[in-house]
């Protein structure tokens, strides 16, 4: 533990809140290797109880196996993963996940209750009935979207944009209190980008933590107070003010990024 | 019709029916997970297995056959992951090489080897075995009380009702980790389910199903036991739970019709002989996908538009 004490004393921008034991999610040293090439590489990072994270950077940077290793999905080469003070293993239950949209099947024969009900998986175990009163809070996670009338439907009958609510849901009915999501607003209508960000910020009200893989750098100054820019490496992280500037983004897409395109960012001075 | 039903096609017709069924249970989520070209390798590895575990024993018994079968499933595996890896073989065509080299050494094996003693020969493992697993010492019905002839029932019954029953149980009893993780793997490792070893036991289930029925339909048309039902179930609902209730209700129909149509409907249309019962089953299962494609009520979904 030593080592991740001292990490975190490191984040001044994590100075003020609570102690470690506080902090939702601390990495060290993570690395993970597809083959010979590290997919990500000695990324540490700590995130703040009840902050938003946005975790940025180009595509093949590592962003969803990052969430993905820090979840144990993938196999970490080697790096450790703390969260509220514990390793994450002791604390699964804390922690909700929102998989890329993309990654399933919708035409798998299922409702979209049943969908949701499987984010109470913890709490049914194996043989557990599905009683009213689970039904009854699967049905209010999904009235938390406006997806309640839906609850019935077939998911392959869904829009994008709604399928993304339905997995939002999913995650609400885990009651946790560090929510891990990988690309919410990927591809998704206006209506539920608004209905994605209304739950995120109800969450950080309720003092909830949000970290995100985003890749729409237009709005990240908006949705999100802290960011992680990570380019297989990370490059930096830190409040949103003090670290989404031109100069890290250059260094996160190495000049991939026109400067023309930076130049319409709300960036911070 | 008594007797001769009872002696002659009552266990065939019985053994039929629980094939079917532990062959669909499994198939409905290797379908889903866009697997069933595993249970296709499964099919063909058995034999093999069954082959090196009968010159070891010298009979074939239920245990150094499934245990043959499950080596030889395991050896497929592992061979499969080395020519992706070494071979950087994409992983269909290395299942493809796999399967078909171990079937073939099965039955290179099964050639030279003595098995005039007992039921195994190649034809026997391409197209089963069903019309010979008869109940010779039944009389009639009365004999299901009959303790003497109770114990002279083909073991091969025992054998597949045994595992029928288990894969019954265990698609009980991890429906809710095995829905989860077909449907969402990520998500199902997420929230602690150990999504390999569960994927590892549904691929030794579909192995162990694949050895109980080859007796039944041999090891080729037993992919179609696999695929079939469950195929042609997804086309009549969109919930799972229901889907695997129609997967059982297609095997049974098709065990059944195809056991009765391959005995009697040669006679019925002026022919002389029975047909294969096996490939009668696989006909009939493969005639109800087609009729399923055809008219199943979600048949259009893919077509449907999102959102509506």
């Amino acid at each position: 533990m030593n080592a991740v004490l001292e990490l975190a004393s490191r984040k001044e921008w994590a100075a003020g809140s609570d102690a470690l034991d506080e902090s939702p999610l601390v990495v060290a040293g993570l690395t993970v290797s597809y083959g010979e090439k590290p997919a990500i590489f000695s990324i540490d990072a700590a995130v703040a109880a009840g902050s938003m994270t946005a975790i940025v950077g180009p595509n093949g940077a590592g962003k969803s196996t990052l969430i993905k290793a820090v979840l144990g999905i993938v196999p970490r080469l080697s790096g450790q993963v703390f969260a509220y003070g514990r390793p994450l293993r002791q604390n699964m239950h804390r922690i909700a996940y929102v998989p890329q949209r993309a990654s399933v099947d919708w035409d798998f024969p299922t409702r979209v209750i049943d969908v949701v009900l499987m984010g109470l998986y913890r709490e049914l175990g194996l043989l557990g009935r599905v009683r009213q009163h689970h039904r009854e809070r699967a049905l209010s996670c999904l009235d938390r979207v406006g997806m309640a009338e839906f609850a019935h439907r077939q998911i392959g009958q869904l829009s994008g944009g709604q399928q993304q609510r339905v997995f939002l849901a999913r995650a609400l009915a885990q009651n946790a209190g560090l929510y891990l999501l990988d690309e919410p607003f990927a591809g998704v209508d206006a209506a539920t980008e608004r209905a994605i960000i209304d739950v995120l910020r109800a969450l950080k009200e309720e003092g909830r933590t949000a970290v995100c893989v985003h890749h729409d750098l237009a709005t990240v100054a908006d949705y999100f107070d802290n960011v992680l820019l990570i380019n297989v490496r990370k490059i930096a992280e830190g409040p949103v003010e003090t670290t989404f500037t031109a100069e890290n983004l250059q260094k996160t897409y190495g000049g991939r990024l026109a400067t023309a395109h930076i130049d319409q960012l709300k960036l911070p001075a | 019709m008594g007797s001769e039903f009872v002696q002659l096609s009552l266990t065939p017709l019985l053994i039929g029916i629980l094939s079917a069924i532990a062959c669909a249970l499994p198939g409905n989520f290797l379908i889903l997970r866009r697997q069933a070209l595993i249970g296709d390798a499964i099919s063909h590895v058995v034999l093999p297995g069954i082959v090196v575990a009968f010159l070891l024993t010298g009979k074939v018994s239920t245990w150094p056959m499934l245990f043959g079968a499950g080596g030889a499933a395991i050896v497929a595996v592992v061979m499969i992951e080395l020519i992706k890896r070494v071979g950087r073989i994409e992983p269909g065509a290395a299942m493809g090489v796999t399967f078909t080299a171990l079937f073939a050494a099965g039955v290179l094996l099964l050639e030279q080897s003595d098995t005039s003693g007992v039921h195994l020969d190649v034809e026997h493992a391409l197209y089963g075995n069903l019309e010979s697993l008869i109940w010779f010492a039944a009389d009639d019905w009365s004999s299901l009380f009959d303790p003497v002839a109770l114990a002279a029932l083909p073991p091969e019954l025992f054998r597949i009702a045994v595992v029928a029953l288990l894969i019954s149980i265990l698609t009980i009893v991890f429906w809710r980790p095995l829905k989860l993780s077909t449907f969402d793997e990520a998500f199902a490792g997420a929230v602690g389910i150990r999504t390999g070893v569960l994927g590892l036991g549904l691929v030794i289930t579909a192995a162990v199903a694949a050895v109980a029925a080859f007796d039944a339909v041999g090891s080729i048309i037993v992919i179609a036991m696999f695929i079939c039902p469950p195929a042609a179930a997804r086309l009549m609902t969109n919930r799972l739970e229901v889907q695997i209730l129609w997967s059982v209700f297609f095997a049974v129909i098709s065990a059944v019709a195809g056991y009765v149509l391959a005995g009697y409907g040669p006679l019925w249309i002026g022919g002389q002989h029975a047909v294969s019962a096996a490939g009668m089953i696989a006909t009939v299962s493969g005639v109800i996908l087609a009729l399923a494609c055809l008219f199943g009520p979600q048949r259009m979904r893919m077509g449907a538009p999102a959102g509506s």
